[in-house]
């Protein structure tokens, strides 16, 4: 038995020799999330009646959908804030950060070849899932101390050290399971996306299962390990049952995947690769054919979640001057402009937000691109009688087209949302209008893209901090008293705020001859630069 | 009639300069072999032909016509299979194979189903799942299927078996019969000595020899294996004869196109018991220059 895992310790230093950077990264970001939330909650929502009218917004089914239930909702303190509206969150994004670490060191690494080259060096059979087993028991116990302590670290009375550390090891036990679970799905799946897929989906699936639960099937909340995990009520009443529950049902899916290990083959999985199609699709014959059947899964869960987001914030317009009495920091970015009721201000507020998130899916198809030329598969596509503008232009296209339909996904969110909660209000076409109105901005930033891809292809992550800045800029402009220029900077600092601002035709016009011009100066270096190939 | 040919070629990547001058020209219906070692410029040369990169200096023309600016009218003619072929890895074999042919223009649906079956290729797997030499093969069915005047292959057997490797082979001859052009680059010189008509040998971004095989065996020297019945003697007169060794009896030496006839007069005079010619090879030839630059 012991042979089995001959080489495991120096295995799993190799392993996190490999991950390290990711893992930390990771880590780095969950614990400085909690820490901020939990430094800004303070600063935020200092008196009683504050916290009260925030939970007063919190009494909604789509909250409890989207958070879980609200367990301290009558004594809203700080703590109770941060366990209600936080640790769903972190523990989903230690779920994520698992199954990518897992996933890259067991089926990633088998298909690579990398675990064939290991396991004829003299180490156990088993070594190579106990090498991830014992990183993923490291990376999950320091996720939970050290998210657990940046919680307490800020002092604030109602987060004490017993909630926080609870928090955190709620945390990295969620971490734990979900490395179990794609550590098994590694011994069913054959390639490494399938994988991916699989371990991602169940847990999108169980994020959905739980909702459902915590709107009353308590027990199928109790049945899936992220409702199970909401059941410690940190801050509220700290129960560490759920902790060993889940430990437990960890410790099942380690064993699992053990077992399943030791029965194949390398290389081979328990659920056969569907053979796929033999012929193309008649959309696949041009290069826009191309871009869609690429980022045909990206386009279509960004355009959901799009619709779910207008819809959760549509949903806050029942209680919207509760929900704003509440919060002191949406109060002040609001426009308040004269003549106009609250409940439009705050839609043309989130119409311009959910426009910076919805230009995201717009961009994809054109860094795309890029990584299409690094991964070096344009070759052989530019060896076939299609231009290089002719190629640029299928991709961006596709981005055009996304950013119309991401706004419409928005706005249909929002609009039916606001109707169905006010009963009346502003029609769904009016709000449809209203989203489609920011589309000269978010073209402008499809231009910034092309250009970025015509020129200097190694620097996307300018374009991602171009919009990061927009969101600072056109969100937070107003709290810090940005001056007008600065706003400006952005494509959406020009975009109109309907329906509280007029439409201005001609800085639309300005902004569309902008994005084309971007546009046509990127595809011209496009043209002439040297490909990476 | 030449239906590619490079005059000067130069290219640099930032200080680099991979290309020095590259005067390369294949004629119609030739295979024409490109061989060098890594690093020489096989890939560059190749790159700059199907216009993906834009040439420092000199001039590349395919079919009379400037590989960079009429790239997109040179490509209906050309089929091209990369050194390293990378594909998407969620879409299968099948869909590459009708998206590559449908870009170019209506396919061959008879020859595509044909190659499927010689090259032993399942369509129906994703392309992530495929192993470098599966890989290969959809790109070297795609490129056969095509009906190309043209085709540049970049060492498109590297990943195949000598199984395989037969195919390809027989698929070049038919190349061949139908006068169609290959530019084919190759470190495996007896695939290259088998079905090529020309070679050109390319080191450090210049083409150091260029012809027939016949012209370029010319330039080397035969090894000779010879027992006689008198102990031999006298050899090391010659100056085209080197590596002169002797084991068990046997006599073994090469030597130089020029004085083979001497030798052999001389060799006679010792009553030949046995005598074993062999020509020297491509590798012969590569290695002389390959050690002609390591001297350097």
């Amino acid at each position: 038995m012991k042979r089995n895992f001959a080489g495991t310790l120096t295995l799993s230093r190799f392993f996190w020799r490999q991950e390290r950077r990711q893992v930390v990264l990771w880590a780095l970001a969950i614990v400085l999330l909690n820490f901020l939330v939990v430094v800004s909650y303070a600063q935020i929502y200092k008196s009683p009646a504050e916290r009260a009218a925030m939970a007063q917004t919190m009494r909604n089914p789509a909250m409890t959908f989207m958070l879980g239930p609200g367990w301290g909702l009558d004594n809203y303190t700080i703590g109770a804030m941060v366990g209600h509206e936080m640790l769903l969150f972190a523990a989903m994004l230690a779920a994520i950060m698992n199954i990518l670490v897992v996933q890259a060191l067991t089926r990633s690494s088998e298909e690579d070849g990398r675990h064939e080259l290991l396991l004829s060096l003299p180490v156990g059979s088993l070594s190579s899932l106990a090498a991830p087993l014992v990183l993923a028991l490291m990376q999950n116990a320091g996720l939970a101390l050290a998210t657990g302590l940046a919680l307490w670290v800020p002092g604030v009375e109602s987060v004490d050290l017993a909630g926080s550390l609870l928090f955190g090891t709620a945390v990295g036990t969620t971490g734990f399971f979900f490395a179990g679970l794609t550590a098994l799905f590694a011994q069913l799946a054959e390639t490494s996306r399938a994988n991916l897929i699989l371990s991602l989906s169940v847990l999108g699936l169980l994020y959905v299962l739980r909702g459902l639960g915590d709107l009353g099937r308590e027990w199928l909340s109790l049945a899936t390990p992220l409702g199970l995990i909401l059941r410690t009520q940190v801050y509220v009443a700290n129960y560490w049952w759920p902790v060993g529950i889940m430990l437990a049902a960890a410790g099942v899916l380690w064993t699992g995947a053990f077992r399943l290990n030791w029965g194949r083959d390398l290389g081979s999985g328990y659920l056969r690769a569907r053979a796929g199609r033999q012929r193309a699709s008649r959309l696949l014959r041009s290069p826009f054919g191309l871009a869609l059947r690429l980022q045909r899964s990206a386009i279509i869960s960004w355009l959901c979640a799009l619709l779910l987001l207008g819809a959760s914030y549509g949903s806050v317009f029942a209680d919207l001057e509760e929900f704003l009495a509440g919060n002191e920091f949406l109060r002040e970015i609001l426009p308040s402009v004269q003549g106009y009721s609250l409940t439009e201000q705050f839609l043309s507020m989130v119409i311009d937000v959910t426009a910076m998130l919805a230009v995201i899916p717009a961009l994809l198809p054109v860094v795309r691109l890029v990584k299409e030329e690094k991964a070096g598969r344009l070759e052989s596509l530019l060896a076939l009688p299609v231009s290089r503008l002719n190629l640029l232009l299928g991709f961006l296209l596709l981005g055009v087209l996304v950013s119309a339909l991401a706004m419409l996904a928005s706005g249909l969110g929002l609009g039916l949302a606001v109707q169905a909660v006010l009963g009346e209000g502003p029609p769904l076409t009016s709000v449809l209008v209203a989203s489609l109105a920011q589309l000269p901005g978010m073209l402008v930033m499809l231009g910034a893209a092309v250009v970025i891809v015509g020129f200097c292809p190694r620097f996307t992550v300018l374009l991602w901090a171009y919009v990061a800045y927009s969101v600072f800029a056109v969100y937070f402009g107003v709290l810090i008293n940005l001056p007008q220029w600065a706003v400006k900077l952005s494509p959406f600092g020009w975009n109109p705020q309907l329906p509280v601002e007029p439409f201005e035709v001609q800085t639309a016009l300005l902004l569309l001859g902008l994005a084309v011009l971007l546009c046509a100066a990127g595809a011209w270096g496009y043209v002439r630069r040297d490909l990476d190939l | 009639m030449t239906v590619l040919e490079t005059v000067e070629l130069k290219k640099n990547f930032g200080d680099i300069s991979a290309l020095k001058g590259v005067n390369l020209a294949v004629r119609r219906g030739e295979i024409h072999g490109f061989i060098g070692p890594n690093g020489a410029g096989k890939t560059t040369t190749m790159r700059i032909l199907l216009g993906l990169l834009k040439p420092t200096a000199g001039t590349a023309t395919v079919f009379g016509r400037d590989a960079w600016k009429d790239a997109v009218e040179i490509h209906r003619q050309v089929a091209y299979v990369p050194g390293e072929v990378q594909l998407w890895p969620n879409l299968t074999g099948g869909e590459v194979l009708d998206l590559l042919a449908r870009l170019r223009g209506p396919g061959n649906e008879r020859l595509r189903g044909e190659l499927l079956e010689r090259f032993d290729l399942d369509p129906s797997r994703k392309c992530g799942t495929y192993s470098k030499g599966n890989r290969q093969k959809v790109a070297l069915i795609a490129a056969l299927s095509s009906g190309a005047e043209l085709l540049i292959l970049d060492e498109p057997t590297s990943g195949l078996d000598p199984l395989m490797e037969q195919v390809f082979q027989d698929c070049l001859q038919e190349l061949r019969a139908q006068g169609r052009s290959v530019l084919l680059s190759s470190h495996i010189l007896s695939e290259v000595e088998k079905v090529c008509d020309r070679v050109s040998i390319i080191r450090d971004g210049v083409i150091i020899e260029s012809g027939t095989l016949v012209e370029l065996r010319h330039l080397t020297s035969t090894h000779v294996a010879v027992q006689t019945k008198r102990p031999l003697e006298g050899l090391e007169q010659f100056s085209g004869v080197h590596d002169l060794q002797e084991r068990g009896g046997v006599t073994y030496f090469s030597v130089e196109a020029e004085e083979l006839g001497a030798v052999m007069a001389h060799l006679s005079r010792f009553e030949i018991v046995r005598l074993e010619c062999a020509p020297p090879t491509l590798e012969d030839l590569f290695i002389r220059h390959y050690e002609g630059e390591t001297r350097r």
